[in-house]
């Protein structure tokens, strides 16, 4: 058993630059969560610790061993894939005793050990059956299983709840978190689902174009994310962000100016914001209340049952998503005004830095 | 502009539905062409051979009416056509299983995009397009013997001469080693079509799982194209049984008719003896022969996709 470690990996594709220059340490029996956009090199990590793709350079190290440069199979890794690749041919019962069968495990030893898998699976029905005679969500669970039996130091799961409908992933979610808590082990996940990522994590490890954007707890991302693409990628509704100018300072607190002219506080240290450039300023739904403030008027309202988002035009053009406090929406067409949370507000420098909110002594 | 466009399809499906019968006559006319050829081409001369094969028929003589099955009982009580049955079947037995193995072995060997190995499927494929002529002259000067490509390597390795035109052991494996060198490329693009069908993600999983070179041979590859080792065996088959021109031009049927097959046999009585009758006769037992193999081969094929 051992934690991971990512070391200085790089990737490249010819001249294509993926990865440059990662590095990460995960804890044992940790289970994190690699979020980003599609395309943005999260498989291609997952496949370099699995031993699939080579890095072009950089070191893996799991516990105290150097695992780069060995075989795929002798990295005490087990991979769960985004189309699941289970042996065809095979019935659910082979699929899962194969790799068992490859390192000479005794016969009885695999048999129980599939016994148990399947149990807590809830496949053990399944075991005659062949791929193409399961549902997706069956094959989901056998290739958990596949990877379970081997007792393998380090999960890694490419995408695994992609193909499945609404329902059935929002229940292998929780299965999945109570699995990690049965089984112990190193989980990493890879996924361009916020949700998922939030629901599960331990950490969430926020990537874009092959460089790690913030490291760090669910709740702790969620609420000071430390770039806009951060900000932008978590959260649903997708946080606000309007164009601001710097309006001086009240008690060292920043204060900006809204395209309207309206001001807003912050509860933002002026000293650590930077004097000039544009700046944007980003507020989430939830602490947006409408009653006094800029001028906007309704545009969409959105009923989700637990909340009731409203979509608002403010007079730059820009919109501002709000939640709803009471139970009767306003109209549409109807005009509103908002005020900001300066407690939440937080600013972006024109590289997309964030500045946060400092609690007062 | 798309809405006006639009809306005209959906008129034609609605009238459609008042001319089903008439289009279905419409429909004839696409496969006509089609119906014609095979009538013409192969059912008739199929019932037509069986018709002939029941008769005295002589291309000089002329028709000298129904026999029976006289044809057939002169064809099993004829030595050399009882030979040319033997022959056929073990050059089969010889041929297909090496096309087989062969066949799959280049393909999983060349199966990848380094250059090189592109350039050889192309080299493996390009003795296909060869006509049989060319490649019984080319096999004529290795199996020549002394100064022939096999005599000089038999002599290197101070190995007993083989002549395979001349000896009775040898005249059948060498017209087997002419047959599978010159048509591998059919097997061998076939399989590698195959094999190219299989998802990468399944051999990543195997080497997650540990699996050896055999094992994932074994276990991954040869079960992922079982179906295509079942067609190539099939297609074998019945191209192998009609074995003639390599063994007409390398060894003649010899010696001793060791090497003489059945559709010699058939056209050596068909059209030089111009005994009609009998070379049909013999054609339908050829027929039949292929088409128990077929069967057989099917009937096993299927057995085990339903296990
Ligand atoms: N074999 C390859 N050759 C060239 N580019 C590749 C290859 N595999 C992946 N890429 C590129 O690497 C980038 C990251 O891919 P991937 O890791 O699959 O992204 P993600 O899983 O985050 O969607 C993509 O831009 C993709 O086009
Ligand atoms: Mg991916």
């Amino acid at each position: 058993m051992g934690g991971l470690s990512l070391r200085g990996l790089s990737k490249s594709y010819g001249s294509l630059d993926i990865m440059r220059d990662l590095s990460l340490e995960i804890a044992d029996g940790e289970f994190a969560v690699f979020l980003g956009p599609s395309g943005c090199g999260k498989s291609t990590l997952l496949r370099m610790v699995a031993g699939l793709e080579a890095p072009t350079s950089g070191e893996i190290h799991l516990g105290n061993r150097r695992i780069d440069a060995i075989a795929p199979g002798e990295r005490g890794v087990a991979m769960v894939f985004q189309n699941y690749a289970l042996y065809p041919h095979m019935t659910v019962k082979q699929n899962m005793a194969f790799g068992l069968r490859n390192v000479g495990t005794p016969r009885d030893e695999i048999a129980s050990k599939i016994a148990i898998a399947a149990k807590m699976l809830e496949i053990a029905h399944l075991l005659d059956r062949k791929p193409g005679q399961l549902s997706g969500g069956q094959r989901q669970r056998v290739a958990i299983g596949r990877a379970i039996v081997k007792q393998p130091e380090v999960f890694l799961f490419d995408e695994p709840l992609s193909n499945l409908d609404a329902a059935l992933r929002s229940r292998t979610r929780i299965e999945l978190a109570r699995l990690h808590q049965r089984v112990q082990s190193t989980m990493i996940f890879v996924t361009h689902d916020q949700v998922e990522a939030m629901t599960m994590a331990t950490r969430i490890v926020v990537m874009n174009h092959g460089r790690i954007e913030q490291v760090g707890a669910p709740m702790e991302i969620y609420r000071k994310p430390s770039t806009r693409f951060v900000a932008s990628f978590i959260g649903s509704p997708s946080m606000n962000f309007l164009p601001v100018v710097q309006a001086g300072e009240s008690d060292g607190r920043a204060l900006v100016r809204l395209a309207d002219g309206t001001v807003v506080a912050t509860e933002i240290l002026s000293a650590s914001v930077p004097r000039s450039g544009e700046m944007t300023l980003g507020v989430r739904a939830e602490h947006v209340t409408p009653g006094s403030g800029t001028a906007a008027r309704v545009d969409v309202v959105e009923r989700l049952g637990e909340r009731t988002l409203v979509y608002a035009i403010v007079d730059d053009g820009s919109t501002i998503v709000y939640d709803e406090p009471g139970d009767v929406a306003p109209a549409i067409g109807e005009h509103v005004r908002l005020s900001l949370d300066p407690a939440n507000v937080m600013l972006f420098d024109a590289a997309g830095l964030a500045y946060h909110a400092e609690p007062r002594a | 502009m798309s809405g006006a466009i639009l809306p005209a399809p959906s008129q034609r499906t609605a009238t459609t539905g008042s001319g089903i019968g008439m289009s279905a006559w419409a429909n004839m006319f696409f496969v006509l062409p089609y119906i014609i050829v095979v009538v013409a081409l192969v059912i008739a001369p199929l019932f037509l051979g069986i018709w002939l094969s029941f008769q005295d028929y002589d291309m000089l003589g002329g028709w000298a009416g129904g026999v029976a099955f006289e044809n057939y009982t002169n064809l099993f009580s004829d030595r050399i056509f009882l030979g040319t049955i033997r022959n056929t079947l073990l050059f089969v037995v010889m041929t297909t299983p090496a096309f087989v193995v062969v066949g799959l072995f280049l393909a999983i060997t060349l199966n990848s995009h380094l250059r090189r190995h592109a350039v050889l499927r192309s080299v493996f494929f390009a003795s296909s397009v060869l006509s049989v002529t060319v490649v019984t002259l080319v096999w004529r000067l290795v199996y020549l013997p002394n100064q022939g490509l096999l005599a000089s390597v038999t002599n290197l390795l101070g190995l007993p001469g083989i002549d395979p035109v001349t000896s009775e052991t040898w005249a059948l494996p060498g017209v087997a080693v002419v047959t599978v060198w010159w048509i591998i490329g059919l097997p061998m693009t076939l399989f590698l079509a195959a094999l190219q069908q299989i998802p990468k993600e399944i051999y990543e999983a195997a080497a997650l799982d540990r699996a050896s070179r055999w094992a994932t041979l074994t276990s991954i590859t040869l079960p992922s194209i079982r179906r295509t080792i079942v067609v190539v065996t099939l297609l074998e088959v019945i191209l192998q049984f009609q074995l003639f021109g390599q063994a007409l031009l390398i060894t003649g049927g010899g010696p001793d008719n060791r090497s003489r097959p059945m559709v010699q046999f058939i056209y050596e009585t068909g059209f030089r003896d111009l005994q009609v009758g009998f070379a049909a006769a013999a054609s339908q037992v050829l027929f039949a022969l292929m088409l128990v193999a077929a069967i057989v081969q099917f009937w096993v094929g299927r057995s085990r996709d339903e296990r």
